[in-house]
């Protein structure tokens, strides 16, 4: 799986769980998660797991842990299918 | 577990405390009861000379039994958190009620857990009055963590 089709699925599933008043288009690689796209604790767990079904992965609490941005969960994404 | 044991760690105390017992409890779900008195505050303003629960007071106890006594059940047996730190917050719940619950009614909730993970618990929550027929049923999903796990 390309590095841009892995982003486009994340993507997607991301624009599920943003609050009203945060736009798909403010979305970067940076973007901090619960700081940047007011995204909640609790939604940050939904996305975890439809992360897990999308790429067939299992993730752990200190994956959780570290999945701050964007770019924290592309790599754990990565590092997750690279190890399969 | 004694089911005495769970609801004595619940972090209500009258006039907020929604659950009188429970009747059954396993890792996969729980079900438990709560009569609404009659001399509760609430049924003076709702409604005026109409005293009815209020819907909000029926998820609560839906919550209380089937999000919190289940969560203290899941997180004691797992023995991973301390359960004198633990913390909860009701993080989501969209519910749909079917009848009217009046003062003094009992009430029976039984709750389904949908996933246990990260922290977060998500239950099919059902509350059915003492004749059997559906109040309310819905999802509700809360975080539960310790101090001392993070």
């Amino acid at each position: 799986m390309e590095t841009e089709e892995r982003y486009q699925k994340l993507k997607e599933i991301i624009t599920i769980y943003l609050p009203e008043d945060v736009a798909i288009s403010e979305l970067t690689n940076e973007s901090h998660f619960i700081n940047e796209l007011n995204i909640n604790s609790a939604n940050l767990v939904d996305i975890v797991l439809d992360v897990e079904d999308a790429f067939d992965i299992t993730l752990e609490n200190e994956d959780m842990d570290q999945m701050l941005t964007v770019n924290n969960a592309l790599q754990i994404i990565q590092n997750k299918l690279d190890a399969k | 577990m004694e089911y005495q044991t769970i609801i004595a760690q619940l972090p209500y105390t009258p006039p907020f405390l929604f659950v009188d017992g429970l009747t059954a409890v396993d890792l996969n779900g729980v079900s438990g009861f709560y009569t609404f008195k009659k001399e509760a505050d609430f049924y003076r303003g709702h409604f005026k000379d109409n005293p009815i629960t209020p819907g909000v007071l029926l998820t609560e106890c839906c919550a209380q039994i089937g999000l919190v006594c289940l969560g203290i059940y899941l997180v004691t047996s797992s023995n991973t958190l301390s359960n004198e730190a633990l913390q909860i917050a009701l993080t989501s719940s969209e519910m749909e009620y079917y009848l009217p619950v009046y003062p003094d009614e009992k009430v029976y909730v039984t709750s389904e857990k949908i996933y246990f993970r990260f922290h977060k618990l998500k239950c099919k929550v059902k509350m059915h009055n003492a004749a059997g027929k559906l109040v309310c049923k819905g999802t509700i999903a809360g975080m539960l963590k310790s101090k001392t796990n993070e």
